[in-house]
Order: C-alpha cells, then sequence, then structure tokens
C-alpha cells in the first residue's frame, strides 16, 4: 500500500517536473513569455536606474516615473498570466484536436483518397498563416498535409482539421512581442484567435439587459388615464418604464429557446417582476410548420409582438391598450404556423392561449369590462381558451422598397357570463423604404398603420342595473419614421379610438391624438427621444400637452432584429 | 368534409414535392462576395441568392420576409460568421424551418472558419464601439481568403451533390488558377508601393493591406461604429500630414463629407472600395472586385507621385 503511494507521489512529481521541462523548450509558444520576462526585468531595472540620475532634476517626475513603471509592470504581468493560461487551453485543445484527427484519418482513408487529391498543393503555396513571419511559412510547409479541409462524412468534421492547423501552426508566430497581440493592421496573428472562436461557442446562452426609461411633464393631472399602455410614462416626473433580461439561444437541435423577465417599479416606487416571455420554437418541423410553446405575445396584429424598446415611440397606441390591454396580449399557450411553399412570402399562424387574467385584457379578465362584474374568470374546457388566426404576407416592390400585410382575428370568451364572446380583428401594414447606398441602416422610411374592431357581447349585470347587449368599437393609428440621417429618426404618429359605452374618462371616452418625436441613437445600443403628445378627448372636449423624454441602453448579446 | 381533407393533404404534399423536385441547387449567401465564389464554384449547376444588397453596410441588413423564403428553399446558407449577420441572418433561418441549413449540418457553411481572422479583441468591450468580439469580419477582402472560402463551398458541395463534383472540382482548380495568376499580378502592380501609408472610413480594410502591404495608419471613424467626430478629425488630420498619408479607402455607402475634408487638408486621394460582387458596374466576379480597385489604388497613388 505505502509503496503504490510512493510510486504515485513520484510519478505525479514527475508530471509536475516534466510539465516544467517540457513547457519552455519543446514547445514553440512559450518562446514568447520568456521574451516577456526578459522584457520585463530590463525594463524595470534600467528604468530606475534613469529615475535615479533624474532625481536631480525632479522627484514628482521621478515618482510618476516609478509609478508608470510599476504600472507597465502590472500590466506585462497580467498579460503574461492572460498568456499563460491561454497557452495551456491551446495546448489542450491541440492535443484532443490531434486525437481526434488522427481518429478521423484513420476513419477517412479511403473517401479522402477519393475527394481529397485536388486541393492539396493549392493550399500550399499560400495557406492562410503566410500572412507574415518567414519562419511561420517554413512551418506551415512542414504541415501541409493538414490544411486540407478533410471532411467527407460528417459535417461536423469540417472545422476541425482547420482548427488543428490553426493550432499546431500558430506557436512560432507568437514570437511577436506580447506587448501587442491583436495589434491592428500589421499582419500578426496571435495563436489565440482560432481558440477564441471556440470558446465563443462555449456559451450555451446569450444574455442582454435593456433598461428603459422616460421623464414625464404633462398639462393632465392623471397621466395614467391619458396613457393607456402598463409600460408607458404613467406619472410626472421620471418613470422606469421596462428593465428586460433576455436569455436566448439554441437549446438543442431542435429548438430554439428565448425568455425575457421584465422588472419594473411602479408608481409607489415598488419593483415588481414580470415573465413578459418564455418559450421554444421548432427549428425545423415536416412540411413547414412550425411550432411555438410557453408564454409569448400572441401574433395579432403587428405591434403586440414587439417589446416596448423596439417600438418607434415612447408609448403604445391607444387602441392597443384598450383592446389588448396595458401589457399587451400574451399568455400560456401554443401556436403553430405554416409557411406556404410560394415563391412570395406567406405564412399562417394559429395560435391557442389561455384567456384569463390581466393579460387577456378583452377575455377573462378578473376586471370585468364596460362596469360589469367579472363572474367567469377561469378555463374550464376547450371553448374557454383563446383561438387566434393570424395571416401574413410580404413583397418586394422594388429593390428597396418592401411591404408586409397581415389580418388576426382573436375569439375568446369574456368575464361578464357564462356564455359571453369576444371577438377582436384587425389588419396591419408595414411598408420599408431603405437606400442601397444604407451605412448603418440610415437613410430609411417607414409606415406602420394598423386597425382593429372589437365586439363585445357583454353578459347582463343585475347589481349594476346592466343589461345584456353587445357593444363594437374600433380603433386605429398610423405612423411614418423617417431616418433622415445616420443616428437620426423623426417619427409622426395618429391615434383614433371611439367612444365606449359607460366611459368617464379619456380612458374609455372617444378621442384623438398626434405624436411627433425624434430619437437620437449614439449608437445601436443606446438611444435618447423626446416625443410631445397632443391628445384630443372629443368626449370629454378637453385637449392635453405631454412631453416625454425617453432614453434606453442595452447591455450585453446584440439580439437580432425582426422585420 | 373527409374528402376535402385528403385533397388538402395530397395537393400540399404535391406542393412541397414540387418545390423539392427542383433542378438546380439554392444557395443563399449572406453576402454577395461569397455568393459570387459559389457561383465560380457551382456554375449553372446553382443558382445564387445573397441577402444583404452589394451596396449596402452589410452589418445593417433588413431581415426582409422575401428571405425566409428563399431560404425556406435552399440547399445551402453560406454566412460568413464572426458575427457580422448577427443583426439579421437568425431570425430568418429560424423562420425558414429548413433542416438542411441549420447549424451542423451539411447545407451550412460559416466561411470563416479556417480563416485566419485578425483584430480579435483580447477584452469584450463595447466602450471601444462596436467591436467584434470574434476578430474583424471583412476577411473576404483578401484574396488568398477567397481561396479557402472556394474550396470550403466546393468541398461542401461535393458533399451535398455528391454526382456533380468532379464538375465542382474542375471548377474550383480553374478558379484557383485564375486567382493565383490574378494575385500574383496585384502584388506586382502594388509592389511599388509597398508600405504606403493609407487612412480607411472603417476598420473594413485590414485584410486587404494586409495582403498587399499597405500601412493602415488610422481610421475615419474614432471607434468602430461610431460616425466621424470633429476632434477626432481634428487630430487625424496633422497625423496624416505627419505621416504623408496618400490615399483615403471608404466603401461606397458612406457619406462623402468628411473623406473629403481630410483629403483636401492632407493632399490625399479619396478611393471608393467597392467591397462586394454589384457594387460597381465594373464588378460581376469575385476577382474583378481587386482588378478595378487596385486599379483605382495604383493610378491614384500614381497621380500623386
Amino acid at each position: 500500500m505505502r509503496q503504490i503511494s510512493y510510486i504515485l507521489f513520484l510519478c505525479i512529481l514527475i508530471a509536475v517536473r516534466g510539465e516544467r521541462l517540457f513547457a519552455p523548450d519543446e514547445v514553440y509558444g512559450e518562446e514568447a513569455p520568456t521574451i516577456n520576462k526578459d522584457y520585463q526585468s530590463p525594463n524595470t531595472t534600467e528604468g530606475v536606474e534613469e529615475g535615479t540620475k533624474e532625481i536631480r532634476i525632479r522627484k514628482d517626475e521621478f515618482d510618476e516615473i516609478v509609478g508608470q513603471l510599476q504600472g507597465m509592470k502590472a500590466l506585462l504581468e497580467n498579460m503574461k498570466q492572460d498568456y499563460d493560461t491561454r497557452f495551456k487551453e491551446m495546448q489542450t485543445k491541440i492535443t484532443t484536436l490531434e486525437k481526434e484527427k488522427t481518429e478521423l484519418e484513420k476513419k477517412q482513408l479511403e473517401p479522402v483518397g477519393a475527394i481529397h487529391e485536388l486541393p492539396p498543393p493549392k493550399t500550399e503555396n499560400e495557406f492562410p498563416v503566410a500572412e507574415a513571419e518567414t519562419e511561420a511559412e517554413k512551418v506551415s510547409v512542414t504541415k501541409e498535409e493538414v490544411p486540407v479541409p478533410s471532411q467527407t462524412d460528417a459535417s461536423t468534421t469540417s472545422p476541425l482539421p482547420l482548427q488543428t492547423t490553426a493550432g499546431s501552426i500558430a506557436p512560432p508566430i507568437s514570437t511577436t512581442p506580447p506587448d501587442q497581440p491583436v495589434s491592428p493592421g500589421t499582419g500578426q496573428w496571435s495563436p489565440a484567435q482560432p481558440l477564441t472562436v471556440w470558446s465563443m461557442g462555449k456559451n450555451y446562452m446569450n444574455i442582454s439587459f435593456d433598461g428603459l426609461f422616460s421623464a414625464a411633464g404633462s398639462t393632465a393631472e392623471d397621466l395614467e388615464t391619458l396613457e393607456t399602455g402598463g409600460h408607458d410614462p404613467i406619472q410626472r416626473g421620471f418613470t422606469v418604464q421596462n428593465l428586460e433580461t433576455v436569455f436566448e439561444g439554441a437549446i438543442d437541435p431542435y429548438f430554439k429557446g428565448q425568455s425575457n423577465i421584465v422588472f419594473q417599479i411602479d408608481k409607489d416606487g415598488e419593483s415588481f417582476l414580470e415573465v413578459e416571455e418564455a418559450y421554444l420554437t421548432s427549428m425545423s418541423l415536416p412540411l413547414n410548420l412550425q411550432v411555438k410553446a410557453g408564454t409569448f405575445f400572441t401574433e395579432f396584429g403587428r405591434l403586440n409582438q414587439f417589446h416596448p424598446h423596439a417600438w418607434d415611440f415612447a408609448d403604445q397606441p391607444l387602441v392597443n391598450g384598450r383592446f389588448l390591454g396595458p401589457d399587451g396580449m400574451r399568455n400560456p399557450g401554443v401556436r403553430l404556423s405554416w409557411l406556404a411553399p410560394t415563391d412570395t412570402y406567406t405564412e399562417l399562424f394559429f395560435t391557442i392561449q389561455d384567456s384569463q387574467g390581466e393579460t387577456a385584457y378583452s377575455f377573462r379578465n378578473k376586471a370585468g369590462l364596460f362596469g360589469r362584474e367579472a363572474v367567469e374568470t377561469d378555463v374550464r374546457n376547450m371553448e374557454d381558451l383563446l383561438y387566434v388566426p393570424r395571416i401574413t404576407t410580404s413583397f418586394d416592390l422594388t429593390d428597396e422598397q418592401t411591404i408586409l400585410l397581415g389580418a388576426s382575428a382573436a375569439f375568446g370568451p369574456n368575464s361578464t357570463g357564462t356564455d359571453e364572446n369576444t371577438l377582436i380583428y384587425g389588419l396591419d401594414m408595414f411598408w420599408k423604404w431603405k437606400s442601397k447606398y444604407a451605412a448603418g441602416g440610415f437613410p430609411f422610411v417607414t409606415w406602420q398603420a394598423e386597425v382593429m374592431g372589437r365586439r363585445f357581447d357583454a353578459g347582463e349585470d343585475i347589481s349594476a342595473d346592466l343589461p345584456e347587449e353587445v357593444l363594437n368599437n374600433w380603433g386605429s393609428y398610423s405612423q411614418i419614421a423617417w431616418g433622415f440621417k445616420k443616428r437620426w429618426v423623426a417619427a409622426l404618429r395618429g391615434d383614433y379610438v371611439d367612444g365606449e359605452k359607460y366611459a368617464m374618462d379619456a380612458s374609455g371616452l372617444e378621442r384623438w391624438r398626434l405624436s411627433p418625436n425624434l430619437t437620437f441613437y449614439p449608437s445601436e445600443f443606446s438611444k435618447i427621444r423626446l416625443q410631445y403628445n397632443y391628445d384630443d378627448v372629443l368626449g370629454n372636449d378637453s385637449t392635453e400637452h405631454s412631453v416625454f423624454l425617453q432614453f434606453e441602453f442595452l447591455l450585453g448579446s446584440h439580439g437580432a432584429h425582426k422585420f | 368534409m373527409k374528402i376535402k381533407y385528403q385533397i388538402f393533404l395530397s395537393l400540399l404534399f404535391l406542393l412541397s414535392w414540387a418545390a423539392a423536385a427542383h433542378a438546380k441547387l439554392n444557395i443563399v449567401a449572406s453576402t454577395p462576395d461569397m455568393g459570387a465564389i459559389a457561383k465560380e464554384i457551382g456554375k449553372d449547376k446553382v443558382e445564387v441568392t445573397n441577402i444583404a444588397k452589394p451596396t449596402e453596410d452589410p452589418h445593417f441588413v433588413d431581415a426582409k420576409p422575401s428571405f425566409i423564403v428563399k431560404l425556406n428553399k435552399a440547399d445551402m446558407l453560406i454566412e460568413g460568421g464572426l458575427q457580422l449577420e448577427i443583426g439579421w441572418l437568425p431570425n430568418l433561418v429560424v423562420g425558414a424551418r429548413n433542416q438542411k441549413i441549420l447549424a451542423g449540418e451539411k447545407g451550412y457553411l460559416v466561411a470563416s472558419a479556417g480563416v485566419p481572422v485578425i483584430e480579435v479583441p483580447t477584452t469584450a468591450d463595447r466602450a471601444m464601439g462596436d467591436v467584434h468580439p470574434m476578430g474583424n469580419p471583412h476577411f473576404m477582402l483578401d484574396p488568398v481568403n477567397g481561396k479557402i472560402v472556394a474550396m470550403h463551398i466546393c468541398d461542401q458541395l461535393c458533399q451535398i451533390d455528391a454526382s456533380n463534383g468532379a464538375y465542382y472540382k474542375d471548377n474550383l482548380k480553374g478558379f484557383i488558377k485564375r486567382l493565383d495568376q490574378k494575385l500574383s499580378e496585384w502584388q506586382k502592380m502594388l509592389e511599388p508601393f509597398r508600405g504606403t501609408k493609407i487612412v480607411t472610413y472603417h476598420k473594413t480594410f485590414p485584410y486587404f493591406a494586409n495582403r498587399f502591404n499597405l500601412n493602415v495608419v488610422g481610421t475615419l471613424e474614432p471607434k468602430p461604429g461610431i460616425p466621424p467626430s470633429p476632434t477626432h478629425i481634428n487630430s487625424l488630420i496633422p497625423m496624416m500630414k505627419n505621416e504623408g498619408v496618400k490615399l483615403i479607402l471608404i466603401e461606397p455607402f458612406r457619406e462623402r463629407k468628411t473623406p473629403e475634408f481630410a483629403a483636401s487638408q492632407t493632399g490625399a486621394k479619396i478611393v471608393v472600395f467597392p467591397i462586394m460582387v454589384g457594387g460597381q458596374k465594373e464588378i460581376e466576379d469575385y476577382l474583378s472586385i481587386f482588378d478595378y480597385t487596385i486599379n483605382q489604388v495604383v493610378s491614384a497613388l500614381k497621380t500623386k507621385s
């Protein structure tokens, strides 16, 4: 027993020493750190010596120099550490890759011969790494057999051989001083590069955080009745509109997942959390089908599917707030879509979601609408679910112009009685012109419009003395945004909603609104927006003026934009 | 009712079958430069669609629904990678619901894999501007990288369509031969100007500059993706004068005011570099990108001296 442990100990010792011995001599890459050391010591000592000569001139200057040198030393040490860790990573990767390569080569002997006779000689002359140093070229010649992408069977093998070469050729080039590992334009190529690609792939999800804030001033005392959205600026002074965390990535080869968790601070300063969306989407079902399941924004109309930070205005259109609800229409459910196998884009969507809660506002909402008390607030059977069909189609009118048209409907029960139903239907349109010579996506013009109608079967409420009746309402908005100059967008929106029966204030009366705004994007990841709202409440003959200053920032991964 | 349902189903199958029985291979390339190379390899056996327009900024492309249809029918998707397409391609691929072009499949190719990527930042920090955390994605402006990409495309085409393998390989051979010949020509043309200091608008040209031994000493943008500011230009102009910068390279979609101002102050020449095939009438294929541009660069540098 003891003997074994001695032997083990010895083995470990040898291994450790072996690694040390092995590293500097046998592997080229280690040269760099040693150079680094040499660099460091003379530099600092010399510096100090010089400093002592110059001390007679000025003391503070000397101190400054020493400080700078120490900073430099620390920096160099950091760099060295960084380099060392990378180097180790690389070594392990090289070994694993080489194992894989030999295995692959064994497997592929026959097919490789057949397919790959031709590329090898060509690659020789100028293979990738021929960038700078001649030593590199020498090495690359010796390693020549490898570069040829020898992927014959599994597609996953394709990047492997290349990275192996990159890895094995890399070290000699690293003889360039580590002080400038990625100096632009010099053609030096750091060995870490292909590996960075590797480690980037190690994150299984992309994370981002978006903060959306606004400051408001208004002639209206109660801004909350004027603004219909839950994420709108609803008070004079500052509002935290939306603090959104997004997790997104591939779940497995079959599904992609996304979740949007929203934090908000309400009027009383209380923080609360909202799960806005969390769903998976299938990547490739047969027959051009796609499934989305989880909890998500209903695919109804256009704006409802977009998160507040992606809107062109600081607040949401009136009609969206009234029909689809302050927080938009969203609920747990499933959506099936079918992409027509035609040459123009046409897609059919069919969504089934729960019909209860405040995010199914015109349906089984606990707050009864039209002055009625909510009597039915649960889903009891299939008929009580919310069914939302939608069709969209799109054409490229010219090389620079595209139009997207859609029609949707939402059927479901509402909470005012056992057999009372709601139907919302809508048409939407989005048109965009973008210059062929667009830089940073500018200049462009977009025009987006939606019109919606709602038929609400209201049940009888005896206690409130309200009869059974059918209530029809409609509303619409139309908005134009003009990206007239890189980073600058001017937009104008017109809103109209008709009056709801029994309405008391602006939240239900007939009204229209005009909102011009100007947005400045310092970069893709931030924006500042100034918006003015002219509200005319026809129902009670009042007009209000509001001004919003909105700002946004985005941290983390760059999400893809929807059209 | 039942009969109707059956008719509908069989119609569906017919439609999808008709779509599948398309004779040519459908290739979708995210940018026209890679599309052009795919065309060189596939010639009349392939149908190539490019998503980005040749003249627009490839960082900001609209994810137009018409491309969902193209991707849905694609046999192969060629993506540059290095996060150039991050803002527009992922949603299209999800919308396309096409098994063939998903990551890990034969029909999916990341062109930057196997290309020696430069300017990989050690830390990802957006305070430095919109830096691509995986390295500079404009690698196609080095013809040698174009050659690597061509080999990859050929390889994957051979896997998808093995019956035409010999044809693709022949085309690759021909393409590489022409490219090598041209490359030595170009290098000869630019040899007298070795080490010439140049300024570019965005960090689009380091691959080109490295290959042809030009020295990029600055950019008009203070940081990647950030438009030129007066303070930056004010410090750039004396630098350009000191360094003797003779050439400003810009892409076709850039505003001209700033480069023209810098040129007027320093006496440098502006050359508009159409970075994509189709970016200029004369540019019909990958090699003519360089034919055209190098001629422009040479004549600009000649008239100066």
